[in-house]
C-alpha cells in the first residue's frame, strides 16, 4: 500500500529556525539540528524547506518534481510547457550516500505561468500554479511536484533526515529560514512523496502527531478545490493554511486562532471584543478546528509558525538569540545550533508563536 | 359476525391479586371491568400493551404476553396480515398506526463501528479534561470583515446554539399533552438546547421558553401568526415527517378542545387537516418563497429550518434546500415515530436515516454547499452511539421524539392515534394527562439528555476528540460490519478490517 | 402621504421603508413583481401601483395594502387581521391559511383560492373575488367566508373541484346556474341571514370596485356549506 492508498498514522521530530533580518544560513545547521532528535524518526522519511535560496530566480515559481520514469518526466514536461514559460531547468543536485536508495529522477523548474494561458483561465497567478500542481499530483501517474514556491524548496527523501540533508548537499545552500522533519510511521509507505514537509506556494508545513480530526478537516476543505491525494494530516493542514490566508484573506494569526480555536468556556470568559472575536470564528470556521495531538512548524516566505494542539498532547520548544528565532520539538535540537540563547521556553497549548521577518531592510 | 384476534392476553394471578380495581381505574382501554356479579374480568382484544397495569397493580399481580392462542401458523399470512384484514373488512376503514416502523427492517446503525485511540494518538479522559458537546448551528459566514484597525470585525450570522447536540423533534401540542409539552419545554431550557412546536401551535403558557422553543410552519398553518413567528428561537417549516412521507396530517375534532382549539386558533370540535403538499410550495423555487417570506415577516433574525422526510432522491432535495435560504435543514429517516400514520405509509415510504444522511452529506460536499446548511438527522436515534455514528456521518445534531416520549414514560405500545394514552402523554382526556407530572417528567429528560451527552464525551474521548465540530462528518472514524459494497460506498465508510 | 419609486428597490428593501416611515400612509410607484410587501405588517396603509409579487401580505396583521393592479401569486398567506384590496386580478393560493383579515380582489383569483381558510373566535377571514375562481376554490376550508362576486356574470364563475375537503366556513357564488353539490358540502338558495351576514363586506367591495352595492347583492346567489365539521371520521381504523 503507497501513501495515499491508505492513510498511515505517524510520529515524528520537528525543528526550524528563522533569521528574521533574512540574513542567510547554510544547511548544515538545520541538519544537525533535527540529527540530534535521531530516535523520533524511524529512517522512513526526512524533509527540509528552506526560504530565500534561489534569489536569482525569485519571481519564478520554482517546481520540484520527483518522476517515476523518463518517460513520466516527457509527459510533465510537455504539460509544464503548455502552460508556463520555463526559464531554467536541471536535475536537483546530489550526493550519493549508501543510506539513501531507491531514488526517483528528482527535477526543478523555474516557471512563470503563459500570459496568454493565465489571462484565459481568469486566475490569478498563484492560482493558477496551483491548480496546475493539482493536475499533474492527480493526472500525470509517477509525476510529483512536492514544491512550488518562489524563492523557496522543498528537499525530502525517504531515509533519515540528516542523511537526507546530506543526499541533497543543503550545506551548498543559503536561507534565511529553515525547517526539517524526521519521520516515525507506522509502515512502510516507501514512497518519496510522502515524506515531509509538505508544500504549497510559499506555505511549507512540518508536523508531529496524528490529528484526530483528520476525515472532519478533509471533507471540509476538499469542498474549496483541495485534493488530499496523500491522507496525511501535514497534507490537509497545509490546505488549510492555504484555503484560510490566501482564500479567505486570514493573517497567520488568525488562521491559527481557527485551527486552534480555544475552549468555549475560555472564550465566556474573555472580554467582550475577544469573545466576540473567537466566537466569529469558531461559529463559522468550526470544521477547521484541528483537534488530537499536534506541533506543527508552518514556514512561509514572510515568516515562521509554530503551534501546538490546545490540550497540548505534543512537545514543543521555542527560543531565541539575536534575530533568529528557533523552534523544535525538543530543546536539545535548538542548543545542539544555538548553545547560549536569550530565552528559552515552551508555548502554551494553542498559542502561536510568530515569528516575522523585518521588511525594508 | 365480528372477528376480534387478541393480540395479546392478560394474565392475572389470583393468588397475588387483592380486588383492589387499581387496574380497572388505570385503563382507558377497558381492558379491565368487574362484571354484573363483581368479577374482575378482562377484554383482551382492546389491550395494546401499554405495561400501565402492570406497573400499578400494587399486588404486581398482572402480566401482558402475547396471545397464546395462536391462529394456524402461517410465516406468509401472519396473524398480523389476517387481523388487518378483518378490520377493514368490519370498518372499511384505512389502517391507522402510531410511532415508527415496526418492522425488521435492516438499522445501519447496528452495523456500523466505531474506532478509539491506540498508540499512535491519545485517547481523551473527558471526566477530567475538556470535552466540548456544543454545538451552533445555522450557515456558515466566510466573509471577512476588517475594523479601521485591521482586526476582524466579527460578524453576527443568524443561527442556533446549543450546549448538546440534542434537540426534541416536533410533536405538537394536541398530539401530546400540556404537560408533555411542558415537561419538553422545562427540560430544553435546562439543557439550553432546544424542542419544537410542532404544527400545534404555541400555548400562550410556553412563551416564556421562547429562546428554547423552535416554532413549525406547517402546510395547515396552526396557530401561525406574527407573535407565533417572532416568538421562538428558530422557525422550522415542515415539508414532510419519517413516519408519513408525502401525506398530510388529521387531528380529528374530539382532540380539538379547549386549549388545544384555543392554541391551533381553530373551533372546538373542527377537524384540524393539514394538507399533503403546503400549498404555496409546489416546486423548489416556491420554498425559497416561503423561506423568504418568513424571513421578512420576522426581520431576518431567525434561522429558518426545512424539515423533509428521507425519501429515494433526498441528496438533490437537500441541495435544492441548501441553496432555497434555509439555514438547516432536517432529516427524517423513515422508522421516524408520529402520533398517527396510516399503518402502511409509516411501513412502507421513505428510506433509513443513515443512507440518507450521508448520501445528503456527501453530495452537499460535493457540491460545495455543506457549509450553507447545518444538518439536524431523525428518525430513531436510540441511544448516544446511535448519536455519534449521525454525526461521524455528518450531522450536525439529532432530533429525539420517540426517545423523549419513552423517558416521559411511555412503553411504545403504538396506540396514540386512540386518544387513550394511559401514561398521559399522547392523550388530552384531563384524567389521563394528570398522570404526567411536568416537573418529574422534565427532570427524566434531563437526565436522559445528560446521560448521553457524558456517554457521547466518553465515545469521543476515546477517539481522541475533544469538540463534537470535528467528529462531524469525520467517517473515518466509521466502519462497517456484515454491509454490502453498496452500502458501505454509500454510508463513505470502510469495512471493518480495512 | 409618503410617496416612493419602488422600480428600483428590492421587496426587502420596500419593508424596512414600511417599518420606519413615520407616515402611516405609503405609496409606492413602478411596483413590479417586488415579492413579501407587507409581510407581518401592522397598521400601515399602503399602497403598490403596478404588480405585487409573490406571499405579499403574508402573515399580514393589521393595516391595509391596496394593490392598483394585479398581484401574482400565494396574497396573503397565513394572513391574520387586516385588509388587503386588490383591484385587478391575483394569481393561485390567494388567501392561503388565512385566519382573519379581508381580501378583496377586483377581478378573478386563480387555483386554490381561500383554501384552508380558517376562523378562530372573533378571528374571520373574508375574502371577496369580484371575477371568477379558478379550481379548488375553498379546499379544505375550516371557517370564514368566501364570496364570488361574478361582476361579469359568467354563466359558472367556480372552476372544478371547488369545496373539497370543506369542514367549515361558508361560500357564497352569485350565478344564475346553481353549482353541483359536493360530498359533504350542500348549496342552497341564498337566505335573508346570509345575506346579512355578507352585507358588511359586499358593500365594502362595491365601493371599492365602483358597484351600485343594491343591485349586486339582489341578484340570485347560493351557499355552499359544510354538513359536519369532521369530514373523515369514518376513513381510519385503529390498527
Amino acid at each position: 500500500m503507497l501513501e495515499g492508498q491508505v492513510r498511515i498514522p505517524s510520529g515524528c521530530a520537528v525543528s526550524g529556525f528563522i533569521n528574521k533580518d533574512r540574513t542567510l544560513t547554510d544547511g548544515s545547521r538545520i541538519i544537525k539540528s533535527i540529527a540530534c532528535m535521531h530516535d523520533r524518526s524511524n529512517g522512513l522519511g526526512g524533509g527540509f524547506a528552506a526560504y530565500g535560496i534561489y534569489p536569482e530566480y525569485k519571481d519564478y515559481y520554482a517546481l520540484h518534481v520527483f518522476y517515476d520514469n523518463s518517460e513520466v518526466k516527457a509527459e510533465c514536461e510537455k504539460f509544464l510547457d503548455k502552460h508556463f514559460d520555463i526559464v531554467n531547468l536541471s536535475k536537483i543536485p546530489v550526493r550519493k550516500t549508501p543510506k539513501i536508495t531507491d531514488e526517483p529522477l528528482i527535477w526543478r523548474y523555474f516557471v512563470k505561468p503563459l500570459p496568454t494561458k493565465l489571462a484565459s483561465s481568469q486566475l490569478d497567478e498563484k492560482e493558477f500554479t496551483v491548480k496546475c500542481v493539482f493536475k499533474i499530483n492527480s493526472y500525470i501517474d509517477g509525476a510529483y511536484v512536492f514544491s512550488c514556491g518562489k524563492n523557496m524548496g522543498a528537499f525530502k527523501a525517504v531515509g533519515y533526515p540528516e542523511d537526507v540533508g546530506e543526499f541533497y548537499r543543503l550545506d551548498e545552500y543559503e536561507g534565511y529560514s529553515w525547517i526539517a522533519h524526521g519521520r516515525y510511521p507506522t509502515n512502510t509507505p516507501g514512497w518519496w512523496g510522502g515524506a515531509h514537509p509538505f508544500c504549497l506556494l510559499d506555505i511549507a508545513v512540518v508536523h508531529n502527531g496524528e490529528i484526530s480530526s483528520y476525515d472532519a478537516n478533509r471533507r471540509e476543505i476538499e469542498m474549496f478545490g483541495y485534493k488530499c491525494n496523500l491522507q496525511t494530516d501535514t497534507e490537509a493542514i497545509t490546505y488549510i493554511f492555504d484555503y484560510l490566508v490566501r482564500k479567505i484573506g486570514m493573517s497567520y494569526k488568525e488562521a491559527c486562532d481557527v485551527i486552534a480555536a480555544p475552549f468555549w468556556n475560555k472564550i465566556q470568559a474573555m472580554d467582550k471584543a475577544d469573545r466576540d472575536y473567537y466566537n466569529y470564528l469558531r461559529r463559522n470556521f468550526d470544521s477547521l478546528l484541528i483537534t488530537g495531538p499536534f506541533s506543527l512548524i508552518i514556514g512561509h516566505e514572510g515568516g515562521l509558525i509554530g503551534i501546538n494542539d490546545r490540550l497540548k498532547l505534543r512537545s514543543m520548544v521555542v527560543a531565541e538569540k539575536g534575530n533568529t528565532v528557533y523552534m523544535a520539538s525538543e530543546e536539545c535540537a535548538i542548543r545542539a545550533i544555538e548553545s547560549n540563547p536569550d530565552v528559552v521556553y515552551a508555548p502554551k497549548g494553542g498559542q502561536p508563536v510568530i515569528a516575522e521577518v523585518e521588511y525594508g531592510i | 359476525m365480528e372477528y376480534r384476534p387478541a393480540r395479546f392476553e392478560v394474565l392475572r394471578n389470583m393468588d397475588k391479586c387483592n380486588g383492589c380495581n387499581r387496574c380497572v381505574k388505570e385503563c382507558a382501554c377497558g381492558v379491565h371491568y368487574r362484571s354484573d356479579s363483581g368479577k374482575l374480568c378482562t377484554r383482551d382484544y382492546a389491550c395494546v400493551d401499554c405495561q400501565r397495569c402492570v406497573e400499578t397493580c400494587p399486588a404486581g399481580a398482572l402480566k401482558i404476553a402475547l396471545n397464546r392462542n395462536t391462529f394456524h401458523p402461517n410465516d406468509n399470512w401472519s396473524e398480523r396480515y389476517i387481523g388487518e384484514i378483518y378490520k377493514q373488512a368490519a370498518t372499511g376503514g384505512v389502517l391507522l398506526s402510531s410511532m415508527g416502523n415496526p418492522n425488521p427492517m435492516p438499522s445501519y446503525f447496528d452495523r456500523i463501528l466505531i474506532n478509539a485511540s491506540q498508540v499512535t494518538n491519545p485517547p481523551i479522559d473527558p471526566l477530567r479534561e475538556p470535552m466540548e458537546t456544543k454545538i451552533t448551528l445555522g450557515r456558515r459566514d466566510r466573509e471577512i470583515v476588517r475594523d479601521a484597525s485591521g482586526r476582524i470585525a466579527p460578524k453576527l450570522v443568524r443561527g442556533l446554539s446549543a450546549d448538546v447536540p440534542i434537540l426534541f423533534s416536533a410533536m405538537s401540542y394536541g398530539s401530546i399533552s400540556y404537560n408533555a409539552h411542558a415537561a419538553l419545554a422545562m427540560a430544553a431550557k435546562e439543557l439550553n438546547t432546544y424542542y419544537n412546536t410542532g404544527e400545534g401551535g404555541l400555548h400562550k403558557d410556553f412563551y416564556a421558553y421562547g429562546d428554547n422553543t423552535i416554532v413549525q410552519v406547517a402546510s395547515g398553518r396552526f396557530g401561525v401568526h406574527s407573535d407565533y413567528l417572532n416568538a421562538g428561537a428558530a422557525i422550522e417549516i415542515k415539508m414532510g415527517q419519517g413516519a408519513k412521507p408525502g401525506i398530510g396530517g388529521h387531528l380529528p375534532g374530539e382532540k380539538t378542545v379547549g386549549d388545544i382549539s384555543a392554541t391551533r386558533m381553530i373551533p372546538e370540535g373542527s377537524d384540524a387537516i393539514s394538507p399533503a403538499p403546503h400549498h404555496d410550495i409546489y416546486s423548489i423555487e416556491d420554498l425559497r418563497q416561503l423561506v423568504d417570506s418568513l424571513k421578512e415577516a420576522t426581520g431576518h433574525a431567525k434561522p429558518i429550518i426545512v424539515k423533509v422526510a428521507a425519501v429515494h432522491n433526498i441528496a438533490v432535495i437537500a441541495s435544492g434546500i441548501a441553496r432555497s435560504g434555509a439555514d438547516i435543514i432536517a432529516i427524517d429517516g423513515y422508522r421516524g415515530g408520529t402520533g398517527a400514520a396510516p399503518t402502511r405509509i409509516r411501513d412502507n415510504v421513505g428510506i433509513p436515516i443513515e443512507l440518507a444522511l450521508a448520501s445528503v452529506d456527501s453530495r452537499l460536499r460535493q457540491e460545495g454547499i455543506r457549509d450553507r446548511v447545518s444538518l439536524i438527522a431523525g428518525g430513531s436515534i436510540r441511544s448516544s452511539a446511535d448519536m455519534i455514528k449521525a454525526i461521524a456521518l455528518g450531522a450536525d445534531a439529532v432530533y429525539i421524539g420517540t426517545a423523549a416520549l419513552c423517558a416521559l414514560g411511555c412503553h411504545l405500545c403504538r396506540s396514540c392515534q386512540q386518544g387513550k394514552c394511559n401514561w398521559g402523554i399522547a392523550t388530552q382526556n384531563p384524567e389521563l394527562t394528570k398522570r404526567l407530572d411536568p416537573e418529574e417528567g422534565a427532570r427524566r429528560l434531563v437526565n436522559l439528555v445528560s446521560a448521553w451527552t457524558h456517554e457521547a464525551e466518553e465515545i469521543m474521548g476515546g477517539m481522541g476528540i475533544n469538540a463534537i465540530e470535528v467528529l462531524r462528518g469525520n467517517r473515518l472514524m466509521l466502519r462497517g460490519i456484515g454491509l454490502t459494497e453498496t452500502e458501505l460506498r454509500i454510508l463513505g465508510i470502510s469495512h471493518a478490517g480495512e | 402621504m409618503a410617496i416612493y419609486d419602488a422600480a428600483s428597490l428590492s421587496g426587502r428593501e420596500i419593508n424596512e421603508i414600511i417599518k420606519k416611515e413615520m407616515d402611516a400612509k405609503i405609496t409606492f410607484t413602478g411596483v413590479n413583481g417586488q415579492r413579501f410587501i407587507c409581510d407581518g405588517m401592522k397598521d400601515k396603509l399602503v399602497t403598490v401601483d403596478g404588480v405585487a409579487g409573490n406571499a405579499s401580505g403574508a402573515y399580514m396583521d393589521s393595516g391595509e395594502l391596496s394593490v392598483i393592479g394585479n398581484a401574482q401569486d400565494a396574497i396573503g398567506d397565513t394572513m391574520n387581521g387586516g385588509r388587503i384590496f386588490i383591484s385587478g386580478r391575483c394569481g393561485d393560493a390567494t388567501g392561503y391559511a388565512m385566519r382573519g383579515g379581508e381580501i378583496y380582489v377586483g377581478k378573478d383569483v386563480g387555483y386554490r383560492a381561500g383554501i384552508h381558510m380558517k376562523e378562530y373566535g372573533d378571528d374571520k377571514p373574508v375574502l371577496v373575488i369580484g371575477g371568477i375562481a379558478g379550481d379548488f376554490l375553498g379546499e379544505y376550508q375550516a371557517g370564514g367566508l368566501i364570496i364570488v362576486v361574478n361582476t361579469e356574470r359568467a354563466a359558472c364563475p367556480l372552476g372544478e373541484d371547488y369545496a373539497a375537503g370543506m369542514h367549515g366556513g361558508k361560500i357564497v357564488v352569485f350565478t344564475d346556474c346553481q353549482p353541483a353539490p359536493r360530498a359533504g358540502v350542500q348549496v342552497r338558495e341564498v337566505a335573508a341571514r346570509d345575506i346579512k351576514e355578507i352585507e358588511e363586506y359586499m358593500r365594502r367591495f362595491c365601493t371599492f370596485a365602483s358597484l351600485d352595492y343594491s343591485s349586486e347583492i339582489s341578484r340570485k346567489a347560493y351557499v355552499l356549506e359544510p354538513m359536519g365539521r369532521n369530514p373523515y371520521k369514518r376513513l381510519y381504523v385503529n390498527n
